[in-house]
């Protein structure tokens, strides 16, 4: 500001300065102090008086100038001369004082908390939030509220109930019945307001669109964004509506994506893929708006590029791939690339793949080394899901010299089909030979691990003809310096050693076709991102959880929490149903995010999934590991039936009646329960705590819990099930919920248990309030059997 | 909720630097800048404007050569944070009348006195120029446009963006003129950007036009305006598809696929008679943002021929007719083609009596361009160029070069032929002469012949 020259020497006389009455003037100084007090604080108590007598000036401007001042000195020990210029502030006639006012409340907030909550600011605010006529004092009041009530919730009862009463039907009505008063900005923040109220009727959930519907029309993205998010959770449930909402959104969408800067086109874009990616068939037919431009971004070509790959269909693929085949040429060699990557996946999801492997073929023959390089890993994918097309591939791909070939991925993809269609392929065996004979020029591990697998099999189908190459190759491969080589090419030798069939049984089994490759983002994950619409998720394609720290992540995200949580219990060992896999297989998408690539070396040591080291393809039937892992995080996934996977991945081998409680309960629970995450979220966030207890955990109960699954599995045995945990010695937090047997009121239970105390914090939340007691007495009672034997 | 806002020049010192709530350490702005170059150097194109580094998420937009940055920690609403920086570019300029490095620096007291009222302590309080008059004391400094090079470094930074250079009006909104007396008048400009990609046979495989009605308004009062457009117009394509041409085409008739309104506009008689109702705020804004992809007639046709001459020599004639009207002049037109890379050495041949024309091949990314000054309407030009190889280009020649790809902007022509019928102002007592200027604009955004 001041070009880098410390000018704090100069606080006194600017002091001075300020008692001004020119207007101009004043605001410099208080610029100027501002900037200085922080590093000043001694000095900054020399403000303090003339800022307190402005804060009483007769124009409001000078008024509200010194209120913000003050309140912006962020010095801690200066707090006690905020509070009185605040109460009178936010009372000010003048609504731009209040405004200032009400920010001010927020800022003595982060500097002192307490201070702020004595003097019962809060509910000060609360009041200006449902009173005052000036919309922006109201805006203000909402993102003050929010915040405070945020922080404060976790220790106060009664911050957390108020948090939750933003939520409630009149608060939001009141502000919806509004929206129209407040400012583009102020608009967005009622608007996720809105997007977490939970109607209790569907008539409410159409009255709130046909009242937001103009909304979509803005010129703003954010208010647009905002809305659709509305649109989006409101209709969750109603399938037919939902799919009638993204016919609704996508043409203000568009328009958005192509007005502004290219910026904020970016911000829209990532939201258009996101639907994109979830209902491809919606926008089957808006294709011509993916296609590239030749002076985008490649950040924009890249997502454009996934959403042409995503939207093909029958009637679609041809031109598409016609579209792509262009841009392979493209100067931008990485979008090459990704061009080309495209044509492949189309062409894995697709039934009639003629013209696609033609063009494919095509990409081989023209030369350019990147392009060859990406067409042979894509012909290598190709062929393990359409084997019928080999015979085509192989007169293509023989006529390819190794030689030209540099990049680790094609040449092994290369010496995967060599090994794979050896009996076909008359040169096989000597480009195998060749390349064995410069196995030390050969840098890539990966490449070298192929090439021992490739020999191999060439050596069951051309036993005469492989056999020197094979034994330089196990010799080489033995004197590797590398870890993996060295190992699988001595596990080669002992296998051939004990038995030569058996060895081609495990080297060289026969093969099904790939029906579908897996999907490295599970369906949890996308429904995570799905839930934070209109947020950096959704351009980063991640959840909030994954980038953000705990204490920034804003109000209201409760969500977070439950899903943090359900990350620990994802590393249970529990095994996982079978019908679980098949269930999830539908969502094994092909669209494959390189950065999160889950293949690892120990997939491919597999002889079996030899070519898989790309890890977007590794083989189904080889990694069930991986599936199983899938189908693991998809327990906490969103959709209803994920709910039975809880049910099911808990109750295995688990003693599914009601255990016989001590003291015979008046309560019967249901021992089959079902409630997904969604609906645990909503009811949490609408009922009012019925009971908060403190439980003393017996010594044994805190000996057993050294990993939270244990304490889950014994109250399983309760009918009492969990929802979602985590944490770590010695602070562990549980939810659980429990059904009535009879009817379907259900309890909700957030549950802390510190093991250093050996103490069981309890919040119970429940339809019909007057059984919690005796549910309190029940849950009671099953955790202190814990740790029986 | 942002926690810092800060403006850099394109060497990445710091012009402006604001923290609003002292979350984010201080040298974020240096992190932010080596990433956004590195970013470039290490090979994958621009910065995307939103990234993540250790957990603090920097946000950032391009205007007028200068990257204007927020810093948050929190999981915020992307759209909302790249709305609020063009916003506050915008702000800014209309304050300032010229935003650019010099006139941000000469100016930095308004500047800020501007963002502690645009921004309160990470929330958005108001981006209204309008609204901030009242708050806001200090005079502008005007940068007078005439002295500055009209493009410099920031030209280079401009390329490749779709942002439009917007108005030529470059005058403060609070300022007053040197006579004393504000002119009352006001600009409404309607700016086209144009997008046609054509096969290799010239067939027209996708077209688009993204247009914007801009408004800025020196009036003082406030008074109501209203805008008609086409008697015909109509929005929105119905359960047809979107490319679904033909059926529309000849009638006359304009049909936007969508649009969108700035808050300030009435929509009441819209459904009647077309007319937009409003009372405009002062400052530039965006009146109404519209999509068409109705099919058009392209401004310019290109063809391009290549001709093999020998195993080493190609010769490229490249060929752009005008098809529009010859009152009508488009200017600043540039043709760029990529060459295949292995070539070295380009020789240029203009036709006879060719003025204003600039050649040249760039050897760094194997390009040939060829710029115009100026095409008339109904004209046609011819560049020949003769291309001479380092190695045998085995007849590939056509798919290692190419696409062809065109800039121009065609003053006083629209393609959409979307029309403001008049401009009425509603009269209040003593405004009598009143300036009223309503321009027309079409640009290329992505304008590209295949071969």
């Amino acid at each position: 500001m001041t070009v880098g020259i410390d000018v704090s020497s100069l606080f006194g006389e600017m002091v001075m300065c300020s008692a001004t009455s020119d207007i101009v003037l004043k605001k410099m100084c208080y610029l100027y102090v501002g900037n200085y007090a922080k590093v000043n604080p001694d000095l900054a108590l020399l403000t303090i008086n003339f800022l307190q007598r402005d804060c009483k000036d007769e124009d409001p401007m000078i008024r509200g100038l010194a209120l913000r001042s003050l309140c912006s000195l962020r010095v801690a020990n200066l707090v006690e001369y905020l509070v009185g210029p605040l109460g009178s502030g936010l009372k000010d006639n003048n609504n731009y004082v209040r405004t200032v006012a009400v920010m001010g409340v927020l800022k003595l907030y982060h500097i002192s908390a307490s201070t702020c909550v004595d003097a019962d600011f809060p509910a000060m605010l609360k009041h200006s939030m449902l009173n005052d006529s000036d919309a922006q004092v109201v805006a203000n009041c909402l993102s003050a509220l929010q915040e405070i009530w945020s922080s404060e919730a976790s220790s106060s009862e009664e911050a957390s109930r108020e948090r939750e009463a933003l939520l409630s039907k009149p608060v939001v009505y009141y502000f919806l019945n509004r929206i129209k008063e407040f400012s583009e900005w102020a608009q967005c923040l009622v608007l996720e307001l809105v997007g977490k109220y939970v109607p209790s009727e569907t008539s409410e959930i159409f009255d709130i669109m046909n009242l937001l519907e103009d909304r979509l029309q803005h010129a703003n993205g954010a208010v647009v964004l905002a809305t659709i998010k509305v649109f989006l959770q409101l209709t969750l449930s109603m399938t037919d509506v939902h799919q009638q909402v993204y016919e609704r959104i996508k043409a203000p969408l568009l328009t958005l994506v192509s007005s502004g800067s290219p910026e904020q086109s970016y911000a829209v874009l990532s939201h258009l893929h996101l639907l994109v990616m979830r209902a491809p068939f919606i926008f089957s037919s808006d294709y011509k708006h993916f296609y590239c431009q030749y002076n985008e971004p490649s950040y924009v070509k890249k997502l454009k590029l996934e959403m042409l790959t995503a939207v093909a269909n029958e009637s679609n693929t041809y031109e598409i791939v016609t579209e792509l085949c262009e841009y392979a040429a493209n100067v931008d060699i990485p979008i090459a690339r990704e061009s080309i990557r495209a044509v492949g996946k189309i062409a894995l999801q697709q039934y009639d793949v003629n013209a696609i492997v033609d063009r494919l073929l095509q990409f081989l023959e023209m030369e350019k080394d990147y392009v060859t390089a990406e067409a042979l890993v894509l012909v290598k994918d190709l062929l393990r899901k359409y084997p019928q097309w080999s015979q085509d591939c192989i007169a293509v791909v023989g006529n390819i010299s190794s030689k030209n070939i540099q990049e680790p991925k094609a040449k092994a993809a290369l010496i995967w089909m060599l090994g794979e269609y050896s009996q076909d392929m008359h040169d096989a065996p000597y480009i195998l030979e060749s390349l064995i004979e410069n196995w030390e020029d050969e840098h890539s591990a990966e490449v070298r691990l192929h090439l021992l697998t490739a020999v191999m099999k060439c050596f069951f189908k051309r036993p005469p003809e492989t056999q020197k190459a094979l034994g330089a190759a196990l010799a080489a491969g033995l004197a590797d310096f590398h870890q993996d080589v060295h190992d699988r090419a001595l596990f080669y030798y002992r296998l051939l050693q004990y038995n030569v069939s058996v060895a081609q049984r495990v080297v060289d089994p026969p093969k099904q076709a790939v029906s579908v490759f897996a999907d490295t983002q599970s369906s949890e994950i996308k429904d995570r991102i799905f839930d934070e619409f209109n947020s950096l998720s959704v351009v980063y394609q991640k959840p909030s959880y994954m980038f953000t720290d705990k204490e920034h992540r804003g109000p209201f995200e409760f969500s977070d929490e439950l899903g943090h949580l359900s990350i620990g219990a994802e590393s249970t060992g529990t095994v996982v149903p079978a019908q679980r896999v098949e269930a999830n297989d539908k969502d094994l998408l092909l669209s494959v995010s390189e950065k999160e690539e889950s293949g690892g070396p120990s997939n491919n040591a597999s002889a079996y999934s030899a070519p898989s080291y790309d890890g977007s393809s590794v083989s189904a039937a080889a990694s069930s590991q991986m599936l199983s892992e899938l189908a693991i995080s998809s327990v906490t996934g969103h959709a209803s039936q994920s709910s039975l996977a809880i049910d099911d991945l808990l109750g295995l081998g688990l003693p599914v009646a009601p255990a016989p409680a001590p003291s015979p309960p008046l309560l019967k629970l249901n021992s089959k329960a079902v409630l997904d995450p969604g609906t645990f979220q909503q009811k949490w966030r609408q009922l009012p705590i019925s009971l908060s207890q403190e439980y003393s955990v017996s010594p044994r109960g805190v000996a057993a819990l050294t990993a939270p699954q244990a304490l889950l599995r014994h109250m399983q045995g309760h009918s009492i099930h969990c929802i979602a945990s985590g944490g770590q010695s010695p602070n562990y937090k549980f939810f659980f919920f429990a059904q009535k047997a009879e009817e379907s009121s259900t309890f909700l239970v957030e549950c802390i248990i510190n093991t250093s105390s050996a103490k069981a914090q309890i919040k119970i939340k429940a339809d019909d309030q007057s059984a919690s007691e005796a549910f309190s007495t029940l849950f009671q009672s099953a955790l202190s059997e814990f740790g029986l034997p | 909720m942002i926690s810092q806002f800060f403006v850099l020049s394109q060497r990445g010192d710091n012009i402006v630097f604001r923290d609003y709530r002292g979350e984010v350490q201080k040298g974020s702005a240096e992190i932010f800048f080596r990433k956004v170059k590195f970013w470039k150097e290490d090979g994958d194109g621009d910065a995307p404007p939103i990234f993540n580094v250790d957990g603090v998420n920097y946000f950032h937009v391009k205007v007028a050569g200068l990257l204007f940055v927020a810093t948050t920690r929190v999981n915020v609403s992307p759209s909302l944070v790249l709305e609020l920086l063009q916003r506050i570019a915008r702000v800014i300029k209309d304050y300032l009348g010229v935003l650019n490095e010099d006139s941000l620096r000469k100016n930095f007291v308004l500047v800020y006195e501007l963002l502690d009222e645009v921004i309160d302590f990470g929330y958005v309080e108001t981006t209204s120029t309008e609204v901030l008059k009242s708050y806001v004391f200090n005079e502008p400094i005007v940068v007078d446009v005439a002295r500055l090079p009209s493009l410099g470094p920031a030209g280079i930074f401009m390329q490749g963006t779709k942002r439009m250079p917007g108005t030529a009006v470059t005058k403060s909104v609070v300022a007053n003129e040197p006579g004393g007396r504000k002119r009352e008048e006001i600009f409404v400009d309607i700016i086209e950007k144009i997008s046609v990609t054509f096969s290799s046979s010239g067939y027209i495989l996708t077209s688009e036009i993204d247009g914007t009605i801009q408004m800025k308004s020196y009036l003082t009062g406030n008074p109501e305006i209203r805008l008609a457009l086409n008697d015909d117009l109509s929005i929105g394509r119905g359960g047809r598809s979107i490319y679904d041409y033909g059926s529309s085409y000849g009638s006359g008739a304009v049909i936007l696929d969508d649009c969108n309104f700035h808050e300030s506009v009435h929509l009441d008689s819209f459904e009647d008679d077309r007319t937009l109702t409003l009372v405009p705020p002062d400052g530039e804004f965006p009146v109404m943002n519209y999509r068409m992809t109705q099919e058009f007639k392209p401004p310019f046709r290109i063809n391009t021929l290549i001709e093999e001459a020998g195993p080493l020599k190609a010769e490229v004639i490249l060929k752009v007719r005008a098809e529009f009207s010859s009152s009508i002049t488009a200017n600043t037109i540039l043709v760029q083609m990529p060459l295949p890379t292995y070539t070295t050495r380009v020789s240029f041949e203009l036709e006879p009596g060719a003025v204003g024309n600039t050649t040249d091949f760039k050897e760094a990314n194997k390009r040939l361009e060829w710029g115009l000054k100026k095409i008339v309407g109904g004209s046609e030009h011819t560049l020949r160029a003769k291309l001479t190889f380092s190695q045998e280009s085995h007849g590939n020649i056509v798919k290692e070069s190419g696409p062809v790809s065109m800039t121009f902007t065609i003053p006083m022509y629209n393609a959409s032929r979307l029309q403001v019928k008049y401009l009425q102002i509603a009269k209040k007592a003593k405004n009598d002469n009143l300036y009223r200027w309503v321009r027309y604009v079409t640009q290329a955004n992505s304008y590209v012949a295949r071969l």
